[in-house]
């Protein structure tokens, strides 16, 4: 699924990175401790996650995740916005809660990313 | 300690600084990133280093993570003065934490971080005693053996 689609599927506010919503993104994690998602999360995916603090970019960073959908609406500061944007990583708002986000996702075809990010080729990442 | 010749850089934490945690991180990953290192690689580098800082943070009065490329592996040392791990083993199990709120707010605090380094490492060599600080040095291979 494009950036684009999932913003209108979930009637998203597009906070960083209006000029990369033709990324096309097909696993997701979701998940508000960001060790989880170190030990599991795919690289090229999408973090849904609730925590609204700088280390939710630094985590994407990390792990060379796509783009980050916080949902439940959580406010976001200026230094996650200015972190995002120096990390260049797209970063979309919903007011939605995460049940919601998955369900949504889920019924699109998007599936899980469950494999380890160091077992992940570099040839896999999207 | 690996070889002085090898070192890329000596980066400083200091406890509690909750704000600006994984930003070490950040700047290894960019400094892997320009040198060509393959981006499998520095994934596994970016979560060790990620989670020795916010151990480093999370548990100790200050600490420093050192960096090292050497061509066929690159070394992350991580050295912390303050509390230590009185039971390492079971600070390994996944899901084990003595995180409090502070830590948790942050998205960490999962009881996964250390099991997250042994993971992400090729060796990973941990010494610690109470009181004693936190020493970690985990090898990461650049090349298949």
């Amino acid at each position: 699924m494009r950036l684009a689609e999932i913003r209108d599927l979930l009637d998203a506010t597009v906070i960083v990175g209006e000029d990369k919503l033709d990324i096309d993104v097909r696993t997701a994690f979701g998940a508000d401790l960001m060790s989880d998602v170190l030990a599991f999360a795919r690289s090229g995916g999408l973090l849904i996650t609730g925590l609204s603090t700088p280390q939710a970019v630094r985590t994407a960073y990390a792990l060379d995740i796509a783009a980050i959908l916080v949902c439940r609406g959580k406010f976001l500061s200026d230094k996650f916005i200015e972190i995002a944007r120096e990390l260049n990583i797209p970063v979309l708002w919903t007011p939605y809660i995460m049940f919601e986000v998955c369900g949504r996702l889920y019924q699109e075809g998007m599936t899980a990313c469950t494999r380890l990010a160091s077992d992940v080729e570099d040839k896999h990442i999207a | 300690m690996p070889n002085d010749e090898y070192l890329e850089g000596i980066f400083y934490i200091q406890g509690r600084d909750f704000v600006d945690a994984g930003a070490v991180s950040s700047e290894i990953k960019k400094n892997l990133k320009e040198k060509g290192i393959p981006e499998s690689i520095i994934r596994k580098v970016a979560v060790i280093t990620f989670e020795a800082e916010v151990n480093i943070i999370s548990y100790a009065d200050q600490g420093t993570i050192q960096l090292f490329v050497e061509p066929d592996a690159i070394i992350i040392a991580a050295d912390d003065i303050g509390q230590g791990i009185p039971d390492i083993d079971l600070a390994l199990q996944e899901g084990y934490s003595t995180a409090d709120d502070s830590i948790r707010e942050m998205g960490f605090g999962a009881g996964m971080g250390l099991a997250n380094i042994k993971k992400s490492s090729d060796i990973f060599e941990i010494n610690s005693e109470p009181g004693g600080g936190v020493h970690l040095k985990c090898t990461i291979n650049i090349k298949e053996k």
